[in-house]
């Protein structure tokens, strides 16, 4: 499976990684929901950590497409917010 | 409420549709696919661009940073001469004007460093982008020549989104840098506002540079008494009766001739 994190790439994770990213997402997720900074930034840090561990990058010229994609790791909670909503954000 | 997905996958979806509008509107895919060749062609460009921006930013962040660090080593240079004159408050003064320019200094630095990351940032996806922009000219060239519209389709589906997300993210990344670059420009620019308002240079390198003025007074006093004392020396061994006998005399008279002494001591120098 292919996911991109924003800013950096895709990388390639074996499907068998895929229960626990789940599972940090949802932390991540309901940081988020909760607008609870304090959660948030340690979440996402934890799921970009696991995610660079499993995966390892494609090659520059793949043309896949994702199946997940990752915020930036500077990313903020409103940045979060807007990639989760604002379709009009995204050119081409 | 949304149920719970993961932010992953929401974020996925919004790369997603976009894709999936332009697909949609396809009607004949191989003629589609030249003008979204031209679209990511001309993306190529403005990332350049932007790489480019993010760079006069950052060089232009480096040229404040050289001139506060002489700024900061002339007043430590001053702080050392006026202590060797004596005066420590001279020398605690431009300390503290070091000090001002030190901690303008960490700031620029900081910004200095988080634009060198953003051109670096820039310059990989503008890389991850031409690689893809390369393999996705190859593949529509390939089905154009070998198959129908509708057999087009199918085969362009995945190289298209796959395309088309690596756009978004690049799009992304030129706007956050645009962002960034636009903060330091004018944070820059208020510091060259304030170097050519002369509110930076009076401190250290101006026209009225007070603590110059008063050690190149100290340094002036010195060389004066120096002088006078070499030439004392010289008197003395030349002539020592003649000191002797007067020796109120020749003090009171080198006092009150201090100008004319440093003009005069230099021919005698030559001798």
């Amino acid at each position: 499976m292919i996911v991109r994190i924003l800013g950096e790439g895709q990388l390639e994770v074996p499907d068998s990684a895929v229960a626990e990213l789940n599972q940090l997402d949802a932390t991540l997720e309901a940081a988020v929901e909760r607008s609870d900074e304090a959660a948030f930034r340690p979440a996402l840090a934890a799921l970009l950590a696991k995610v660079r561990d499993v995966g390892s990058p494609t090659e520059a010229d793949d043309l896949r497409p994702s199946e997940l994609i990752i915020p930036q790791p500077d990313a903020t909670m409103a940045e979060v917010r807007k990639l989760l909503t604002d379709e009009g954000l995204i050119p081409g | 409420m949304v149920a719970p997905m993961g932010v992953m996958k929401r974020v996925t979806m919004v790369f997603r549709a976009k894709a999936n509008k332009a697909l949609d509107r396809m009607e004949d895919p191989r003629e589609t696919l030249d003008y979204s060749y031209q679209t990511q062609l001309e993306l190529l460009q403005k990332v350049r661009r932007g790489v480019a921006d993010v760079a006069t930013s950052r060089k232009r962040i480096e040229l404040q940073i050289n001139t506060l660090h002489q700024n900061g080593a002339k007043l430590d240079r001053q702080a050392r001469d006026s202590l060797a004159a004596g005066r420590e408050d001279l020398a605690r003064e431009a300390l503290t004007r070091k000090a001002g320019v030190q901690t303008q200094l960490d700031d620029l630095q900081t910004q200095y460093e988080s634009l060198q990351a953003e051109e670096e940032k820039l310059t990989q996806a503008s890389q991850r982008l031409q690689a893809k922009v390369d393999a996705f000219r190859t593949r529509k060239e390939t089905i154009k020549a070998t198959y129908t519209a509708a057999e087009a389709q199918t085969r362009i589906n995945e190289a298209f989104t796959g395309i088309s997300e690596e756009m978004g993210d690049v799009g992304l990344a030129i706007q956050r840098a645009e962002d960034k670059t636009a903060q330091m420009k004018a944070r820059a620019g208020a510091i060259d506002e304030l170097m050519a308002s002369g509110a930076l240079d009076d401190m250290v390198s101006g026209p009225r540079d007070d603590i110059q003025a008063e050690l190149d007074r100290l340094g002036a006093t010195h060389g004066v008494d120096r002088e006078l004392e070499q030439m004392k020396a010289e008197l003395a061994s030349s002539a020592p009766r003649q000191i002797e006998n007067t020796p109120a005399g020749s003090s009171d008279g080198a006092a009150t001739a201090p100008a004319s002494a440093a003009s005069t001591v230099e021919p005698s120098e030559q001798e």
